[in-house]
């Protein structure tokens, strides 16, 4: 079964958007070899014959009216926000200083 | 008072006995006095549960038509939001937060006029078999402080087991409502998937959650589970279907003829003796009041386990994708010149807990390109393989059932180093989210060789959750008469009323 190098985690934690100690990788390193050993099984009974399954449900388009209904005044919308201005969510640096 | 059933304190309610302020005090006043050492609410309402009791009981003074649960206190699970009260999810990256909605589940319950006390302890994110991963601490289990309460709701069933609460309200994606009522004695309900909203339900893995009923009779979960069932235009996978007759059904309890299937699989190695024993007598009794017992096998069921721990992971690193400190929630290392992304990885790496950045991560890999179909794609097949042999087995028989856990509840601390040995607690309950069908767990007795609650699960198809309340109603009525008083009787004592 495949397993995850230190580097792999850490580009994991990269591609989550998580910044990892060293300690918290070299343990994932360790955990995961175990987990994905284990969950591997499933590649056992997976054969090319058998459907996928996504949703317990069919699922299918919902549709409603365009109509318009009361919702959240921009007060509420913003009241967990970490900072906000002038009704907007304040929020860091997207682009580089140059841009 | 506290130690009666809903369906008790309701009719008190409507004699004029009690009222529901003096009900919803003498709550708060038990919450006050153990919540100390069972740790089971993150935060009490006790102002807010106090004016909306105050409401229920003029309403019911101007002679208004009010439904059965009104005036009767619940504990909620602190996943669902509830306007301007704190909800954290058992996780540091909400803390502080106060919704500006309610979930459906919450209106419903508004509605019927149940008062909400506060929310309840969980596994941070519902990731958990313990309540251990709470980054606000662990819950004790009633019965023993220093064991585990099942998780991840494990705040809610230890509120009912320590009676702070007659009702509550817990989340199920692979177990969480089920393992804790196990664990304590207690009764929970995962309905049909679609069955109840999932609008206002901070969501782990989407395809699986589904919110339920949890009390200590299997009527008074029926109830409650009418209260918050229903079709709800605000969620596009909510079933658009009457509400299975669960309380007619609780209350019937009659199963005269009905086939009920053991599953071959959820049976034998790996479950402790005493759970088997209270199993087999659980058997005994249903097929003395009438039912038929036959066996059924699910021989994809061992599988469930391995394909669950890589959907829901995979769901979960999505779905957990919106905590990225910028419109609610946590936000660290917003300094001068600081980039939104360095904002973003800070914030993540110190506002989750150690098995969420794990599952986060799990599921990043198995949902990469190159290894998606090795992981995901395969666990979706099981998926659906674990759902043809239900339909198989329902072909011959009403319900399936099989113990709900391999064991009584472990020790805090136990399991906390071993992520898979924690995720074999879930290896009886999951299937059943696998296939969006309803499952029970109900109180079958305690295993002789610790004296700990075992539960008997019940698996009912897709939206005939009635025939589980059926048989949860004869085998409660069977047990109730062979134990002549109910199993919580025989808990330890943890404060002075009651």
């Amino acid at each position: 079964m495949s397993s995850l190098s230190r580097d792999d985690v850490a580009n994991l934690a990269r591609l989550a958007r998580i910044e990892m100690t060293d300690q918290e990788l070299e343990n994932l390193t360790t955990e995961f070899a175990v987990i994905l050993n284990a969950v591997a099984r499933v590649q056992e009974v997976a054969t090319t014959d058998v459907a996928a399954t996504s949703h317990p449900l069919p699922l299918k388009n919902i549709f409603r009216s365009d109509v318009v209904i009361p919702s959240l005044t921009p007060e509420e919308a913003l009241s967990g926000a970490p900072a906000s201005e002038e009704q907007r969510f304040r929020v860091p640096q997207i682009l580089g200083e140059e841009a | 008072m506290i130690k009666n059933s809903a369906a008790e304190m309701s009719a008190a309610l409507s004699s004029g006995a009690t009222t529901s302020v003096a009900l919803t005090q003498a709550h708060l006043d038990r919450i006050s006095e153990v919540d100390g050492k069972v740790h089971a609410f993150l935060y009490v309402d006790t102002q807010g549960a106090l004016e909306q009791a105050k409401k229920i009981d003029d309403a019911r003074a101007r002679g208004e038509k009010l439904g059965p649960l009104a005036g009767v206190p619940l504990a909620l699970k602190d996943v669902l939001v509830q306007k301007d009260v704190p909800t954290t999810c058992g996780s540091k990256i909400l803390e502080g937060w106060r919704p500006p909605y309610d979930s459906t589940v919450v209106t419903n319950l508004k509605s019927a006029g149940v008062v909400i006390l506060g929310k309840t302890n969980m596994d941070e994110f519902a990731m958990g078999s313990s309540t251990e991963n709470s980054a606000y601490g662990p819950t004790h289990n009633p019965w023993d402080l220093t064991r585990i309460p099942g998780g991840s709701g494990g705040g809610s069933s230890a509120a009912l087991a320590a009676f702070e609460a007659p009702l509550a309200i817990g989340t199920d994606t692979g177990g969480s409502i089920r393992q804790p009522a196990a664990v304590t004695g207690t009764v929970g309900v995962k309905p049909t998937y679609g069955g109840v909203s999932r609008y206002g339900l901070v969501a782990f893995s989407s395809s699986l959650d589904q919110a339920g009923p949890c009390a200590r009779t299997v009527l008074d979960t029926a109830l409650l589970h009418e209260v918050i069932a229903g079709h709800d235009p605000k969620d596009s996978t909510s079933i658009n279907a009457p509400v299975p007759q669960v309380v007619a059904a609780a209350k019937s309890g009659d199963v005269k003829g009905m086939k009920i299937g053991v599953v071959k699989e959820l049976n034998g190695d790996g479950y402790q003796a005493g759970v088997r024993q209270r199993f087999e007598e659980s058997l005994e009794l249903l097929a003395k009041a009438g039912a038929e017992i036959v066996e059924v096998s699910a021989p994809n069921f061992e599988y469930a386990l391995a394909a669950y721990y890589l959907i829901a992971p995979s769901e979960c690193s999505s779905n957990l994708a919106r905590f990225d400190a910028m419109r609610y929630g946590l936000r660290v290392g917003d300094t001068d010149g600081a980039s939104a992304e360095s904002v973003m990885n800070m914030t993540r790496e110190v506002g989750f807990g150690r098995e969420v950045k794990r599952r986060i991560l799990l599921g990043t890999y198995a949902l990469s390109s190159g290894y998606y179909d090795a992981y995901y794609g395969s666990a979706q097949k099981v998926r659906t393989l674990i759902t043809q042999d239900f339909n198989k087995a329902f072909e011959k028989c009403d319900v399936m059932v099989s113990p709900t856990c391999p064991t009584t509840a472990f020790k805090i601390g136990e399991k906390a180093d071993d992520p898979l040995a924690m995720y074999l607690n879930d290896i009886a309950t999951i299937p059943v989210n696998m296939a969006g069908i309803g499952g029970m767990s109900l109180p079958s007795g305690v295993a002789p060789e610790d004296g700990l609650p075992v539960g008997f699960q019940i698996m009912s198809p897709v939206m005939q959750d009635q025939r589980m309340y059926s048989v949860g109603a004869a085998l409660e009525a069977a047990l109730l008469s062979k134990w002549g008083a109910p199993l919580l009787s025989q808990a330890p004592v943890l404060g002075g009323v009651a």
